[in-house]
């Protein structure tokens, strides 16, 4: 149930010359061919297992998209195979075959068949389809007077009407408003509670870390690198920010986990530590603690601007709280080979008890994606415990305050004797 | 067609007919008289073939002593050459309309033509409906002999979606076939006596003809309605393995270039 196997997965385009080559090639019976290949993908192996959530990241022009619509049948492999098992559902192109001069009903009708249900089904899952798309009465109105918010929302109640056994969810999971955002994850997740095993391709860093078990990197057309989401996406932020000629390696932390460093080494990062009140090097620290953060840059060669700057990840690496120097409008210019810099950020440890990590950026302006100096991940572990105040749920210590008053309660049949004496 | 073919059809005749009457409605949705707009086009166009060329123009069927006879001659031929024209230039263009569709749904494509036949077929339904009636009014029709034309038809049809299929990979691959498509149906029409009878063309333009696949076919329907008489079936045998042959090719080449065509759209 609900597997995808994917064996030495090649897709190549073919190219002719001229109109009249491809002719040649298809009348001719001494026909030698008379096309170059364009291949977009190649080699890939990719095992999903039953329930799994495996994300697939890569700059536009990787092949996500043609993996993608060959996984989904709609263009064909050019070698290798793909063994699927189990029902797929795709929300790559939500509202493909919706018709504008049409009711919201009529399209789910005809929208539903494509995507492989039949009549009776969904008449079956219409009162779900409409209850969930939200859409009130516009559901017997024509698909053209919807708002685009509108027809996602049915476009998505449609394709995820009946749980899938495999769901492949690409790029922006924007379907409408906020609202209906969280709704939609939310659909997404109790699938995956109930063993839907899950596709998803996207950018968005929050979306790969928080769903998936798994990711895999492509990158012209091959697999770059396959494991844990965090690790995957953390290359490539850098591999992004790398397009020039440097180099990013990874190292192995001694919890297991990897750190990615990149940069072009313009500015390195000599030193990092949390320094508590009395200036001492700490890893575990109280919540609420006032501490320091203090960064020792080099400068290894002569640049022109330079902006620091850190994030604290959860253990899931989620991002808890970051800023820059360009941020706080206090970027250092016109910096010379061989100088040292030290940088001290202070700040309250308001964060909840767990484990969490800092990474470092050193560039040219507010994103690392413009010049980059140096960039890296799990600078810095440390124990957040909390002793001293109330022990809170979450990564922010907002320090509720509580104020609660006691009333007398007066029914209402006493309320009204009173009024009437 | 294989089974499997067939199976993956039936599992989406939902979306096949939710296309044709999808189709059917679009052409007179936001138009006030609605569908009778199927009717009055139809009408029109037998009005003026039948009462305005034989009564006012005292066109002649040569041979047949009967006001109406050229009409009905013009009618048997025009509205099957119509069926047979929308198959094959609807056909033709079906993979390029539904490109989107194409290459982001995975979905048999083998529907989009069907779409395309029974669409044409309704079409062909309501007008010939017409025409039928209008035959029964005004006593001109030719009784049982009429369900001889439901073997011409099938025969026809095949004929034009084997052409169309293999006209509408082709065009996907190389454009020119769309453009050179309409030219030679107007040449086919022309060189098909749909108009004019047989007789009046030159020994030589009449010796050409029997190289028409279109002639036996129109001829048959001529036959059944202005003369009520059987076709004569040994004329269609050739007609037959042909279609059946053009129907094998189309598949074959549809099945072969399938991959190909969603990566050139």
């Amino acid at each position: 149930m609900g597997s995808i196997r994917i064996k030495g997965l090649g897709k190549a385009y073919r190219q002719y010359p001229t109109h009249w080559s491809r002719l040649a090639e298809w009348v001719l019976p001494w026909g030698r061919p008379r096309h170059q290949l364009r291949w977009v993908l190649k080699d890939i192996n990719i095992q999903v297992y039953p329930g799994e959530a495996l994300g697939i990241v890569g700059v536009n022009g990787a092949g996500k998209s043609t993996l993608l619509k060959m996984i989904t049948g709609t263009t064909q492999p050019s070698t290798g195979t793909i063994e699927i098992e189990g029902r797929v559902a795709a929300l790559l192109e939500l509202g493909m075959g919706f018709h504008p001069e049409f009711t919201g009903r009529q399209n789910v009708f005809m929208a539903g068949q494509l995507l492989g249900l039949s009549i009776e089904e969904l008449h079956q899952l219409m009162p779900d389809i409409e209850s969930f798309a939200e859409i009130g009465e516009y559901m017997d109105q024509p698909v053209r007077t919807y708002s685009s918010g509108m027809q996602m929302r049915l476009a998505f109640s449609v394709a995820t009407a009946r749980r899938p056994d495999i769901l492949i969810v690409d790029e922006a999971l924007s379907v409408g408003d906020a609202y209906f955002q969280h709704k939609s994850f939310g659909r997404i997740r109790d699938f995956r509670r109930s063993g839907t095993t899950l596709l998803i391709v996207s950018h968005d860093r929050q979306a790969i870390q928080t769903i998936c078990d798994r990711a895999v990197l492509l990158n012209h057309g091959q697999l770059a690198l396959e494991g844990a989401p965090e690790e995957v996406m953390d290359f490539f932020s850098a591999m992004i920010a790398e397009r020039e000629q440097n180099t990013i390696r990874q190292e192995r932390l001694a919890d297991n986990r990897i750190r990615t460093i990149s940069g072009t080494g313009e500015a390195s990062i000599a030193g990092v530590a949390l320094l508590n009140e009395e200036g001492k090097p700490v890893d575990v620290i109280e919540t609420g603690a006032p501490i320091t953060l203090q960064v020792t840059v080099d400068i290894n060669r002569d640049i022109e601007r330079l902006v620091l700057g850190f994030m604290i990840k959860d253990r899931m690496g989620q991002a808890i709280y970051g800023i820059n120097t360009h941020r706080i409008n206090r970027p250092l210019e016109n910096l010379r080979a061989g100088e040292q810099v030290v940088y001290r950020y202070s700040f309250n440890a308001d964060i909840g008890k767990g484990n969490y990590s800092v990474a470092l950026s050193l560039s040219r302006l507010d994103s690392h994606l413009d010049k980059n100096y140096e960039w890296r991940d799990f600078a810095l572990v440390f124990h957040v415990i909390n002793t001293r105040k109330p022990d809170f749920v979450g990564c922010a210590s907002l320090d509720a305050t509580l104020e609660i008053k006691h009333h007398q309660h007066i029914a209402e049949g006493v309320a009204t004797d009173a009024l009437s004496d | 067609m294989s089974t499997a073919m067939l199976q993956s059809l039936w599992h989406y005749r939902g979306f096949v007919l939710g296309s044709v009457q999808r189709e059917f409605q679009t052409r007179y949705r936001n138009s006030l008289l609605g569908a009778l707009w199927t009717v009055i086009n139809p009408l029109a166009m037998i009005i003026v073939y039948t009462v305005i060329f034989s009564r006012l123009m005292q066109a002649r069927l040569p041979g047949v002593d009967n006001d109406l006879a050229y009409g009905i001659y013009l009618c048997a031929g025009l509205l099957t050459w119509g069926l047979f024209a929308e198959i094959i230039a609807r056909g033709q263009s079906v993979f390029l309309e539904h490109a989107t569709l194409l290459k982001k749904l995975s979905f048999p494509r083998i529907c989009l033509p069907l779409v395309v036949v029974l669409n044409a077929l309704l079409n062909f339904g309501i007008i010939f409906g017409l025409f039928i009636g209008f035959l029964l009014v005004t006593g001109n029709f030719p009784g049982w002999v009429v369900l001889a034309m439901l073997p011409v038809l099938l025969i026809q049809v095949l004929f034009a979606v084997g052409l169309g299929i293999i006209l509408g990979v082709l065009n996907v691959f190389f454009r020119d076939v769309g453009q050179m498509t309409g030219i030679v149906l107007q040449f086919w029409f022309w060189f098909t006596p749909i108009i004019y009878p047989p007789s009046i063309l030159p020994e030589s333009a009449a010796g050409l003809l029997k190289w028409n696949p279109m002639v036996p076919l129109v001829q048959a329907y001529q036959g059944i309605f202005v003369k009520g008489v059987w076709p004569q079936w040994h004329t269609l045998w050739p007609m037959v393995l042909i279609s059946v042959l053009l129907c094998l090719l189309a598949l074959a080449l549809f099945r072969k270039r399938a991959g190909e065509m969603v990566d050139e759209l």
